[in-house]
């Protein structure tokens, strides 16, 4: 049994509700903050945690806090980044859902080490059901003095709001749930500026994830030295894994980070091994937007050593090889799911998503995703491949927002580890006509078994 | 894409006093002269109350409420996915493709429904009773294949279980005013 | 005050200055193409990524390179930056990357199309790109819709810059069109039919970087190039009344503002002097227009041609177009 911190209660009847959860140690970290530390030393501990960013770029959260322009007389705004729409990743709905006060409580403490005044939960507008969760928790804090002017007798007042999104997967760019939440379309900002100096109303703001948010009053409570020693290396704590696709025990789960992959996947613990008595081929370990990995190079990385899941051991061996921890968005695949098909309905994806902003990401993403279904249906050519390839490569690094990178990513990833997956398409139109072929009679590599 | 409405043919939309009073509350969220924030929460609850779907004089309506510009409120309206510029059935299906879903059989539950309702995907049965739309992620892969349905996710779908959803689903439905859903429902408490 | 170089050539420009503007004032070959940035509407930029450079030192403090191409138009000099725009290749291919995806769903549709001979696009396609597509699905088009009767709007061929917008919410008060839908569906409307009139209004033709905006009261008159713009100006209580007058013999066909040589209008004009004084009589004339970019037309100019010149530059474009064709791996017959 691994550690866990943020969902120790879960199974506690009630915690949902404020008596339970204050009953089970709620809202200390606020007391403790307020009252017996500064803003500064607040930010102190989250450094010293080593926490990083849970909603995908893995960013320390510390660092990005210290970022924060201090010296403006603007008011400052915290952000809880709430628009969780990776596909792969349901974490943060599962934390709102059942753990409403853990983000509140959250919220108030990150708020205060920021010297915000104001804060927003921008939630994306799909959770239509989470809203009044959320909403009451916050009446509840209130109520109890932990939320509104002048708190638990100290001279910090907050407000916080939730902020509904309309759906747009764009919106969980940082700057692009700052425009949402002004009240326009989802278009990314040119980055610089950045939002710690200029972001909601031109203000500084610091835009954080649920999760990350909800994991600060622990640090609080166990202090940041304590934290930092759970996990491994610079992979600090635990990390809740959202775990999905073709598994026998889909759902999420708290890891101390470095847990095996291995152990993650087959152990009754968490995944519980392949469904349907089938074989891994592939996984997606951090969210659509990195890159899939065969199941060789996901249990062992390419020199060998057992992959592990953390930050550090996810992404060994760079893209050749590697992939990335992401948001935890754990997609995993058995031998009868076809990569090219998978890999379509990503493109397509991010075509639906794309804001249409800027050249590279609006037409290219659209031209991948036809590429792609031209390849699955049986009608592509060989040389779509390297085109694929090529148009990715032109996206990536080129565009405004990172939905280019995410949109190129899993493409180029498909096609270095599975290229002969793409070319059995193009060398057998008629066995892929059938959207199951794999299904039917699962695809073996023709290399390997002359290998062998 | 968006072929031309007319305006005139409908009539001027008017919150309820109830619904009013959670727009002033949710525009009192926003710092003074930031009330455009308001935009998104309050569409949400304009479709919910006035038929599932922004109507021209509807997102005139919202726009003369903030004190922007009727474009002001396209703009955004059409961008996002949640708002439907078309008008709809009561019943609203909107299915999960994404990856997971799709690894667990969403291209069947959809594939199903169409048969069943005699209707392609972005279609309204002749009835009005259901639209059916395939939607991208909903943060439900852990119990995919799944769809949405106003504020309601129907988890863990197959084939088999989706006649009794159906009927479900019109039952629950198919009433004068039907709940499309909303992040922010108008309830009497909101009045005053 | 700022040092910057700029493919070797060091220029010293204001705190504050872009990238492409300081590569502007320098001039030449080396200013990136722009399609979306406009220096005379604000937010313009960083869009289109057009005019992406690499930065191979940050400044003189911090001089690691940036990770990433930046887009020149909205990224700010450092002192002691270094920038590489026709001398690095990355660039280069990136740039044809992004003619390839302007182009994509592009209709192609020069022949008939009024903007042809002054469209940025064709200039930047033609100076930056390769001369094949390696496209084969249906192109992307739009439902047409009419916006009024004197702007004619042609969405299948916007490249969304976004400038007209910003022209609509900087030059008038009531902005009635915006960008809808998003992503490739994204269009230029107005959603409901609705004529966009104001007294500024056409400025948006004269901004619009390829044909999707028109002048309806020009249109298929005209090849740009079979007519002799004119300086000239009157009067105008509403503007500065500094106008370009496009002629043949002494019919004026069109009225536009003048554009300097990266076809950008300094001062805007209103509606009155662009559509109703289409009378040579209304007008001090002050001379040719010198047209600077905008190949087409400068090549079939009826000022004084300097022969020297105009053979160097076709021997310099011919050679241009030799390195120009695309490799073979990208060259598979289809």
């Amino acid at each position: 049994m691994g550690r866990k911190l943020l969902l120790k209660d879960i199974n506690v009847p009630g915690i949902k509700s404020f008596e339970v959860y204050r009953k089970m140690g709620g809202y200390a970290s606020v007391e403790k903050a307020l009252k017996t530390m500064t803003p500064d030393s607040v930010m102190e501990e989250v450094k010293k945690s080593g926490l990083r960013g849970r909603g995908g770029a893995g960013f320390p959260t510390g660092m990005k806090w210290s970022f924060l322009d201090r010296k403006s007389d603007k008011p400052r705004y915290l952000i809880c980044n709430a628009d969780e729409s990776e596909p792969g990743t349901f974490k943060d709905r599962f934390l709102m859902e059942y753990l409403p006060h853990a983000l509140i409580e959250g919220m108030i403490v990150s708020s205060f080490a920021l010297g915000a005044n104001t804060s927003y939960i921008y939630m994306r507008g799909e959770f239509r059901w989470i809203f009044p969760i959320l909403e009451k928790a916050i009446e509840e804090a209130r109520a109890a003095g932990f939320l509104g002017n002048n708190m638990l007798g100290t001279d910090y007042s907050l407000e916080l709001y939730v902020h509904s999104g309309g759906g747009a997967y764009i919106c969980g760019e940082e700057t692009a749930q700052i425009e949402s939440l002004e009240g326009k379309r989802g278009n990314p900002r040119n980055k610089p500026p950045f939002p710690a100096v200029v972001g909601l109303y031109g203000c500084p703001t610091v835009v954080n994830n649920v999760e990350s948010i909800a994991t600060v009053p622990h640090i609080l409570n166990m202090g940041g030295d304590e934290y930092a020693k759970i996990g491994i290396g610079k992979s600090t704590g635990t990390k809740l894994i959202s775990a999905s696709g073709h598994i026998n025990k889909p759902g999420v789960y708290e890891i101390e980070l470095g847990l095996p992959v291995e152990e993650f996947i087959y152990s009754d613990e968490y995944c519980g091994g392949i469904w349907k008595g089938r074989k891994m081929k592939a996984c997606v370990p951090g969210g659509s937007s990195v890159p899939i990995l065969p199941t060789e190079l996901m249990l062992k990385t390419a020199k060998g050593e057992p992959r592990l899941m953390s930050y550090e051991s996810l992404s060994d061996g760079g893209f050749a090889t590697g992939s990335m921890l992401g948001s935890g968005g754990f997609i995993v695949f058995d031998e009868t799911a076809c990569i090219v098909r998978n890999t379509w309905t990503y493109a397509r994806f991010y075509h639906h998503e794309s804001c249409g902003q800027c050249s590279p990401c609006r037409e290219g993403t659209g031209w991948m995703e036809k590429v792609l279904h031209r390849i699955e249906t049986g009608h592509g050519k060989m040389s779509d491949i390297d085109l694929l390839v090529d148009v990715a490569k032109k996206i990536e690094g080129n565009t405004i927002c990172p939905l280019g990178d995410a949109a190129a990513w899993p493409v180029a990833a498909a096609v270095r580890h599975f290229r002969e997956e793409f070319e059995y398409h193009v060398r057998y139109p008629e066995k892929v006509k059938d959207p199951k072929h794999f299904e039917k009679e699962p695809f073996v590599s023709e290399k390997k078994a002359v290998a062998a | 894409m968006t072929d031309r409405i007319q305006l005139g043919t409908m009539e001027q939309p008017q919150f309820s006093p109830a619904a009013m009073a959670l727009v002033q509350k949710i525009i009192k969220r926003y710092p003074e002269g930031r009330h455009k924030s308001a935009l998104l929460p309050i569409l949400h609850i304009a479709q919910a109350e006035f038929g599932g779907w922004l109507s021209p004089s509807t997102m005139d309506y919202v726009a003369s409420i903030l004190n922007i510009k009727p474009i002001e409120v396209y703009e955004v309206a059409s961008f996002y996915t949640m708002y439907n510029m078309r008008p709809v059935g009561k019943c609203v299906l909107e299915v999960c493709r994404t990856g997971p879903c799709a690894l667990r059989g969403s291209d069947d539950i959809i594939e199903y429904l169409e048969n069943k309702l005699g209707i392609k995907e972005g279609e309204t049965t002749a009835d009005g009773m259901f639209t059916l739309k395939a939607v991208e992620c909903l943060a439900s892969c852990g119990s995919a294949p799944m769809m949405q349905v106003g504020n309601h996710y129907i988890e863990n779908l197959s084939v088999e279980k989706m006649d009794e959803v159906l009927d479900q689903l019109k039952t629950r439905h198919n009433v004068p005013n039907p709940d499309y859903g909303s992040p922010y429902p108008v309830s009497p408490e909101n009045n005053g | 005050m700022a040092k910057v170089t700029i493919d070797g050539i060091e220029i010293e420009v204001a705190d504050g200055t872009t990238i492409l503007q300081a590569a502007r004032q320098i001039g030449g070959e080396i200013v990136p193409p722009a399609m979306c940035y406009y220096s005379t509407l604000k937010n313009s930029g960083g869009k289109c990524r057009a005019c992406l450079v690499k930065v191979a030192a940050g400044s003189a403090k911090d001089p690691r390179p940036m990770p990433k191409l930046v887009p020149s138009c909205i990224t700010t000099v450092q002192d002691g930056m270094v920038v590489e725009n026709i001398t690095n290749p990355t660039v280069l291919e990136t740039r044809k990357g992004v003619v390839e995806f302007l182009l994509l769903n592009h209709p192609l549709d020069c022949p008939i199309c009024d903007q042809a001979g002054e469209c940025d696009l064709q200039n930047f396609a033609y100076n930056h790109g390769v001369s094949k597509t390696r496209y084969e699905e249906e192109r992307r088009t739009f439902e047409q819709h009419d916006i009024g009767d004197k702007i004619k709007l042609h969405m299948n061929r916007c490249i969304l810059c976004y400038r007209c917008t910003y022209v609509a919410d900087q030059l008038t008060d009531n902005r009635v069109h915006g960008v809808l839908n998003r992503g490739d569906h994204a269009e230029i409307s107005t959603y409901i039919e609705k004529a966009i009139d104001n007294e500024f209004s056409g400025n948006m033709i004269d901004v619009c970087p390829v044909g999707a905006l028109t002048d309806k009261t020009f249109r298929f008159k005209q090849r740009v190039w079979f007519t002799k713009p004119l300086d000239a100006h009157r009067d105008c209580p509403k503007c500065s009344g500094k106008v370009v007058l496009w002629t043949k013999g002494n019919d004026v066909l069109r009225v536009t503002a003048r554009k300097d040589q990266y076809n950008e209008v300094k001062e805007f004009i209103c509606n009155e002097c662009r559509y109703d004084h289409k009378d040579m009589n209304d007008w001090v004339i002050e001379g040719p227009r010198h047209i600077e970019r905008g190949s087409v037309i400068s090549q079939n100019h009826y000022e004084k041609i300097d022969l020297v010149k105009l053979k160097a530059d076709v021997e310099r474009q011919l050679k241009f177009q030799e390195g120009k064709r695309l490799n073979e791996a990208n060259n598979t017959p289809a």
